[in-house]
């Protein structure tokens, strides 16, 4: 007995064992090719719905219509919506999450790894419904990311198979929490207590959770509206004794602390980045996590800040504005803990940096645009306008997807063995920077114009905007190929990494571990002091 | 005074931040549109006290952040202090931004109140949302122009033709924001709208008068303005409704009360002839006139997707010699792009019938 032991022993400790080709990736159980595969998936879809926005910019370029159709451009503004937050910005962080948590916690792996490629392998089938929804009868949904109800019964069949997709895609976010959760939880180093994990390890924690609490009720919402749409129920529908605007409510239930899904993973790897390039600790940890916390149950309680000119009663808007408010308490909290990490560093400004510092800047901004959102007489003219398209890509974009270029520069010589390229790296951020600008500031001025969202044609006094705001959008979509050009060329042939590349870095993985990061992790748990 | 200050600031400040649009220096591009109402004033200045307050705040803290890169910088010689947590900052920057919320909260609130109040109007008006256009309809209601214009129903549809929008013919003036029908209102009288869908959600919006009201299908929402000053506003729906989304705008005419007084008895006599001929038409014995305005006129009014126009002999004539049974059949079963009754299949047949005599009468 002891010699099968023994011998199974001598058999998991040979580094790099996995099968060749292609069933290394199908069969993979390891956290690291787990991650790169969510991270390249990832950037698949980010072409692909980036693709979709340069259709929309195309349109949008002058008044009239010209490129596509006025259901082709709902189309499209459907599904890069639901490409760009499931299928891109998500996983990216999911990514990070699989590449990093045991690394950061000292762990060998995650603590379900057979589940963790499952979660993987959930998400392509569900990225080719919601593409395949593109080419049957009546074409993908023409709803916008957000499906209400009605318009959304009245859809062709493309809206089952993104009914379909949705369902699949929350399948493998919740494995892929629990998974995270469990880590977390089980899995740290000796010494690693809770109030000493990496921010970053913090910031999946608390995502994890509220993954968990949100994605059955979107895939309620769904399934409620598949039900109206073929067994007869009536859930939003007057007609028989349903409600339209009770869409929105489980919609939004989900909607909000998605927002947040998305954005405290971003402030996870900013928190990282920031301090390791100021070579200065965090300013203030634990009020940082008592942030992170209070947003995370904050975000539960605002939701129907989207829907201020649904009717709500005026208590409701009363309540919910004040609500809203109070969560720039805490995302104040959050800014001025970066910038004072910064206040009498040394800082050096390397393309992470550079990433960080454009996150910060320009997801406060973002930020602001959505305290005037949050006054309920403001946003009454505001709502559905282009200022809310420039509030939320502010966020989503200079935020999330920011952050994770930032986090991609700050881990590819951990990941990859290699150094990247940082005068490209470098051109890259200041591309992305100005034409990010072009696109979307001009917007908030589009929307306070009057602007509505969602059309695919316009008025010609908001031309000039639109011109530029569709330049800079193509401009940035070139940018794109750019970063993919930076990486591939790390991978080939950057120039070797050492251990630990960036002097103020000082998690687990920088000083615990070689560069490249071995294919195992810890197969003994390193102790924190 | 320190209104406009502050509001000519915020302008300045924005236009600052993009220096290369400074060309397109016309005022109300940067900003929203020039309130009439006083609930859209009350949101103008609003905006410009909280715009101004994220401007301070931002640059504050973001001058301390610009002076630590450029000062604290490596490149510089610049060392690290190692300090981390201060609890008396860490209060600091929690309380503050929770007194300045406070004084943004306290003015918003005092227009939420006013916004909602849609008691005691002078005229209420039914606003209904449809696949893709606008109907208007003179409630009876209470106030004191209540019955002046009751039962006067319109509807209202882009007018910006085909040609213009696929780059066929030059834009006009008014390009996607121009109807065949606007709604007429009285200036200075409070105008109540009652705002529901008969399809899916639309949403009424009009930035002048600072309304922006989602048509729930099922549903009656309320919303008022009263409008300072005559003229033409304009808006479009503002919530996703399909393909037509973009092409279902909104042109409201303020109009002074006599004129508005006028105009809604000239409506009222204009529709009392048709409706002493659809008594007469109605030998089918269904309701011509009311179903025609109930169903018929969705398309047929304006000569929607190939319809024959309410009262173009040119287009009738020869659908008229197929024989009246031919059409009556037609309209029953369906035809091009018409669905079975209109689309309607709840309407009796006799009202069907009625209806296409209605309409074959007006034509001949």
């Amino acid at each position: 007995m002891s010699a099968v032991i023994g011998h199974e022993h001598d058999h998991a400790d040979g580094h790099d064992h996995y099968p060749g080709g292609i069933m290394r990736w199908v069969k993979t159980t390891n956290h690291k090719d787990i991650g790169t595969m969510y991270l390249w998936f990832s950037f698949i879809m980010f072409l692909t719905g980036g693709f979709m926005a340069m259709v929309i910019r195309a349109e949008l370029f002058m008044p009239g219509m010209q490129v596509v159709n006025p259901e082709a451009f709902n189309q499209m503004t459907t599904l890069h919506g639901l490409i760009m937050v499931f299928g891109a910005i998500m996983p990216a962080f999911v990514g990070f999450a699989n590449w990093l948590i045991p690394m950061q916690i000292g762990a060998p792996d995650m603590a379900f790894p057979r589940m963790n490629n499952w979660s993987f392998w959930l998400l392509p089938p569900a990225a080719l419904l919601l593409l395949l929804s593109l080419f049957v009868p009546g074409g993908a949904p023409g709803v916008g990311w957000t499906l209400y109800a009605p318009l959304s019964v009245q859809q062709g069949m493309g809206m089952d198979l993104t009914i379909f997709a949705i369902h699949i895609l929350g399948m493998s976010s919740i494995m892929g929490s629990i998974n995270i959760i469990t880590t977390i939880l089980n899995l740290r180093a000796p010494g690693m207590t809770m109030m000493k994990m990496p921010l970053f390890v913090w910031t999946w924690l608390i995502t994890a959770y509220l993954l968990i609490a949100v994605m059955p009720v979107l895939a309620g919402a769904v399934t409620m509206t598949l039900t109206d749409r073929h067994f007869g129920t009536h859930f939003f529908n007057a007609a028989g004794g349903g409600d339209p605007v009770l869409f929105q409510h489980i919609f939004w239930f989900f909607g909000h602390p998605e927002v947040y899904i998305i954005a405290i993973p971003a402030f996870g790897v900013v928190s990282q980045v920031i301090p390791a390039f100021s070579r200065k600790p965090l300013f203030g940890y634990t009020s940082m996590v008592y942030a992170l916390a209070s947003i995370a149950i904050l975000s539960f309680l605002v939701w129907a800040h989207h829907m201020y000119t649904t009717g709500l009663p005026v208590t409701g808007q009363l309540y919910y504005m004040y609500a809203t408010m109070l969560i720039a308490v805490p995302t104040g909290v959050k800014v001025f803990n970066w910038v004072a990490t910064m206040w009498k560093g040394s800082l050096s400004f390397e393309t992470p940096m550079l990433f960080a510092i454009g996150f910060l800047f320009l997801f406060t901004l973002g930020g602001f645009s959505g305290l005037v959102l949050s006054i309920v007489p403001v946003d009454i003219q505001l709502h559905d306008t282009y200022y809310v398209v420039a509030h939320f890509h502010y966020v989503m974009v200079a935020g999330a997807l920011f952050s994770a270029f930032a986090g991609v520069y700050f881990w590819l010589p951990k990941w990859t063995g290699h150094m990247y390229d940082e005068t490209l790296g470098k051109w890259h951020f200041w591309l992305s920077m100005i034409f990010f600008n072009m696109i979307f500031f001009v917007q908030h001025f589009l929307g306070l114009a009057g602007m509505p969202r969602r059309i695919p044609d316009y008025a010609p006094q908001f031309t000039d905007f639109n011109m530029i705001s569709s330049i800079g959008a193509f401009g940035f979509g070139l940018t794109q190929l750019l970063f993919l050009y930076v990486v591939v060329k790390c991978i080939r042939n950057g120039e070797m990494a050492p251990q630990r590349p960036w002097e103020g870095a000082d998690s687990l993985e920088w000083t615990h571990l070689p560069t490249p990061a071995p294919y195992h992790s810890f197969e003994t748990p390193p102790t924190v002091k | 005074m320190i209104k406009t200050l502050f509001q000519k600031i915020g302008v300045g400040a924005l236009t600052m931040l993009v220096p290369g649009l400074v060309w397109a220096q016309d005022k109300a591009k940067w900003n929203l549109q020039e309130p009439h109402t006083s609930v859209a004033r009350e949101m103008y200045d609003l905006h410009s006290v909280v715009l101004i307050i994220c401007l301070i705040i931002f640059v504050g803290v973001f001058g301390v952040m610009f002076y630590s890169v450029i000062k604290h910088r490596k490149s510089a010689g610049h060392k690290a202090a190692l300090f981390h947590e201060n609890t008396t900052v860490e209060i600091l920057w929690t309380v503050v931004p929770f007194f300045i919320l406070i004084g943004m909260a306290w003015p918003a609130t005092r227009s939420v109140l006013a916004m909602r109040d849609t008691s005691s109007p002078d005229i209420t008006i039914k606003v209904t949302g449809y696949q893709w256009k606008w109907s208007y309809e003179y409630l009876k209601g209470e106030g004191d122009l209540a019955g002046l214009a009751d039962g006067v129903q319109l509807y209202s549809v882009l007018a910006t033709p085909h040609d213009q929008i696929y780059g066929n013919a030059p834009k006009g003036e008014h390009y996607l924001l121009e109807v065949d029908n606007p709604l007429v209102v009285p200036v200075g009288k409070k105008v109540r709208v009652l705002i529901t869908a008969n399809d899916v959600l639309h949403a009424w919006y009009v930035p002048a008068f600072g309304v922006k009201q989602d048509a729930v299908p099922g549903f009656i929402r309320d919303a008022w303005f009263k409008v300072d000053k005559p003229g033409t506003y304009r808006g479009q729906c503002a919530e996703l409704c399909g393909k037509e989304h973009g092409f279902m705008p909104i042109v409201v005419e303020a109009v002074e009360p006599e004129k508005f007084a006028a105009w809604a008895a000239k409506q009222k006599s204009a529709a009392a002839p048709n409706a002493a001929t659809a008594i007469v038409a109605a030998t089918g014995g269904g309701d011509g006139k009311g179903t025609y305005d109930k169903v018929c006129s969705v398309c047929h009014a304006a000569g929607v997707a190939g319809a024959p126009k309410f009262g173009d002999k040119a287009a009738w004539a020869p659908r008229i010699a197929t024989g009246v049974d031919a059409l009556h059949n037609s309209a029953l079963k369906g035809k091009n792009a018409m669905p079975p009754k209109g689309g309607m299949v709840t309407t009796p047949d006799g009202d069907i019938v009625a209806a296409v005599d209605y309409m074959v009468k007006a034509a001949k």
